[in-house]
C-alpha cells in the first residue's frame, strides 16, 4: 500500500476494534526522537542539510537489512504531498500538526500497514513511533524498539552516557520516549468525574488531554494519557507503569458504565438510541455533534445496549468526517453547510448498510 | 473557504491590517482571527512549553541575565548557537550543546525530569563499554534482589554473569 492509498482511505490498523481492551482503549501509541550525530537539530537546519539528514536515513530505513528487522517502509518528502493529503496524515494520527510547517525539509516513512511510521526533520531529525488497537504498549515499544535497531546498525546517534539520547528539547532527552493511550471515558464523563482522576494522574507523571479538544473540552470523550518525564526511567519502567494506570482508568471506566446501567438504564438507552436515530437520519451534522453523538453510540454498541453496527466502524467515522478528510473526498472547497451535509451523507451511508 | 492560517476551520473573518501604510488581507475563522489580533497589539500571552523552558533557563543560578547590556554572549563551539538563543528558544542546538551547556544543564533537567541520569536503553553498535557498565548495574540489582529473597541458586547465577561481563570490561 502506498502513500497515496493511506491518504485516500480512513480506515488505518490502529482503528482495529478487537485490539485488547478495544472497549475502552481506542489506540495506543509509542514514540522515540533520535539525533544523528554531528548535525545541528532540525530548528537549526537550513534547506540543504536537512536534505542531507533525508539523504543520509532514507537508503537505511529502505534497506534489506530493515525489511527483516521491522517490515517495508516508504519515504515520502513532505512537498510531494498536497496540503490537504499532509492534512489528512495528521488527522489519522500518522504524523504531527509540527511535520506540516516548513514542510519543504521534512519527510515522513510509512511501513506499509501504518504502524509503524518515522517523522523526519520535525522537532528532533527522527521520530520513531508506533500506533496500534487497544492497549498493547508493550508491543508499541518492541516495534518501535527494532526500527531504533535498524537504524543504529549503520547511523550514529547523538548520545551522551550521562544524559542519553540527546534532543533538541531538552523535555525528551534520556530516553526520548513518549507512550500514551488513548481512552473513551464516556461513563466518567457522564458522572463528572474526569477532572479529579486527572488532577491525580498528574501527580503521577502523566498528563491527560482531550483529544482533537480545543483546551481540555475532549470531542467525542476521547483522552490521552501518557509519560511526562523521559530520564531517570528505563524504557521499560515507563511503559509498565503507564499500562498498569491506563488499567487503573479502564476499571474506574467500566465500574462508572456498570453504575450508570443500574442507576440510569433508561436515560442511558435513551441516549444511546437518540443518537443512532440523528446519525442514521440526519441531513446536516457539525463536526462537534458527529463526534459527540458516534460516542454515545460506541458506548451503547460496547455496553450491548444497541447493534447493528461495529465499534471499529465509528472510529474509522470519527477520522472519515474530520474537515481536511471531507475535502479529499470531494476535492473542492466546501462550505461549512456543504461540509455538514457531506458529513451527515457518510456517516447515514455507513450506519444503514450496517454491519460491514 | 478555509481559515488560510489553520486550514481546518471556515473562515468568517475577513481580516484587514494596516502597518506603516501597507495592507494586508486574510481570511480567518474567528480563533485565528482573535489569536492575529492579539499579535498586532503585542499582547500574545508567551505560555508555551518552550517559553517556559527559556524562563527556568533564565532563573538558573550561573546563567546569564540578559539584559540590554549583557555580558559577551557564550556560543556553543560546534553548532554556534548562543546561549542567548537558547534562554529565549528553549531548544537546544545540537548535541554537543549538551556537554558544552552541561553545568547549567543538570538544575533543568532535574526539575524537568527529577533526575539529571539517564538509565534507558544504550545503542547496540556505539554504546558498548556504557553498555556493559549499566548491564552490570543493572545485573548488581538483581543480584540484591535475590539475596533479599533467599533465592541463592538465582543469586549465584547472577554473580556469575557479572564477572563475566566485569571481565570483558
Amino acid at each position: 500500500m502506498g502513500i497515496k492509498e493511506t491518504v485516500s482511505n480512513a480506515y488505518s490498523a490502529w482503528m482495529e476494534s478487537d485490539g485488547l481492551d478495544g472497549d475502552i482503549a481506542i489506540s495506543c501509541r509509542v514514540r522515540i526522537a533520535r539525533n544523528l550525530k554531528g548535525y545541528p537539530f532540525p530548528h537549526l537546519l537550513d534547506q540543504e542539510k536537512a536534505g542531507e539528514i533525508i539523504n543520509t536515513v532514507q537508503p537505511v530505513l529502505e534497506s534489506e537489512f530493515m525489511l527483516e528487522k521491522a517490515g517495508k517502509f516508504e519515504v515520502t518528502r513532505m512537498v510531494e504531498l498536497s496540503p490537504v493529503e499532509r492534512q489528512i496524515l495528521v488527522e489519522k494520527h500518522l504524523i504531527s500538526p509540527d511535520l506540516l510547517q516548513k514542510h519543504e525539509k521534512k519527510a515522513v516513512a510509512l511501513r506499509e500497514d501504518e504502524v509503524l511510521s518515522v517523522m523526519i526533520n520535525e522537532e528532533d531529525h527522527l521520530r520513531i513511533q508506533c500506533l496500534l488497537p487497544g492497549l498493547q504498549l508493550k508491543k508499541a515499544w518492541e516495534l518501535v524498539d527494532r526500527v531504533d535497531d535498524g537504524l543504529e546498525n549503520t547511523v550514529d546517534f547523538a548520545f551522551s552516557e550521562k544524559y542519553g539520547y540527546l534532543t533538541a528539547c531538552p523535555t525528551n532527552a534520556g530516553t526520548g520516549l513518549r507512550a500514551s493511550v488513548m481512552l473513551h471515558l464516556p461513563g466518567l464523563v457522564l458522572l463528572d468525574q474526569v477532572r479529579g482522576i486527572f488532577a491525580s494522574m498528574s501527580k503521577l507523571g502523566f498528563a491527560v488531554r482531550g483529544l482533537y479538544g480545543e483546551g481540555t473540552e475532549a470531542l467525542g470523550n476521547l483522552f490521552q494519557v501518557s509519560n511526562q518525564v523521559t530520564m531517570g526511567h528505563s524504557e521499560q519502567e515507563v511503559i509498565n507503569s503507564l499500562v498498569s494506570v491506563a488499567g487503573q482508568l479502564m476499571l474506574q471506566e467500566r465500574m462508572a458504565r456498570k453504575v450508570l446501567l443500574r442507576e440510569r438504564r433508561e436515560q442511558l438507552q435513551d441516549r444511546v438510541g437518540r443518537s443512532y436515530g440523528i446519525l442514521k437520519h440526519a441531513r446536516i451534522i457539525s463536526s462537534e455533534e458527529s463526534m459527540r453523538r458516534l460516542s454515545d453510540l460506541k458506548m451503547g454498541l460496547d455496553l450491548g445496549l444497541t447493534e447493528g453496527t461495529q465499534p471499529g466502524q465509528l472510529i474509522e467515522l470519527m477520522i472519515m468526517t474530520r474537515p481536511a478528510f471531507l475535502l479529499q473526498e470531494k476535492q473542492r472547497e466546501l462550505t461549512p453547510l456543504q461540509r455538514d451535509v457531506l458529513r451527515a451523507d457518510l456517516i447515514r451511508k455507513s450506519l444503514n448498510q450496517g454491519v460491514k | 473557504m478555509l481559515c488560510e492560517r489553520c486550514q481546518e476551520r471556515p473562515a468568517t473573518v475577513h481580516y484587514t491590517e494596516v502597518i506603516n501604510n501597507k495592507q494586508r488581507k486574510m481570511n480567518l475563522c474567528e480563533i485565528c482571527a482573535g489569536q492575529v489580533q492579539a499579535e498586532g497589539l503585542g499582547f500574545l500571552p508567551q505560555m508555551n512549553l518552550h517559553n517556559f523552558l527559556a524562563g527556568f533557563w533564565n532563573q538558573m543560578p550561573g546563567a546569564q541575565q540578559f539584559t540590554p547590556q549583557a555580558r559577551e554572549d557564550v556560543k556553543c563551539q560546534v553548532c554556534n548557537m548562543p546561549e542567548s538563543l537558547l534562554a529565549q528558544k528553549g531548544l537546544l542546538g545540537c548535541g554537543d550543546c549538551y556537554q558544552h551547556f552541561g553545568d547549567r544543564l543538570d538544575p533543568l533537567m532535574k526539575r524537568i525530569h527529577g533526575s539529571c541520569n539517564h538509565t534507558g536503553k544504550v545503542p547496540a553498535r556505539t554504546g558498548g563499554h556504557i553498555r556493559s557498565v549499566k548491564q552490570i548495574e543493572a545485573l548488581r540489582g538483581q543480584l540484591r534482589d535475590a539475596v533479599t529473597a533467599e533465592e541463592f541458586e538465582k543469586a549465584a547465577k547472577l554473580r556469575d554473569q557479572i564477572k563475566q561481563l566485569e571481565q570483558e570490561l
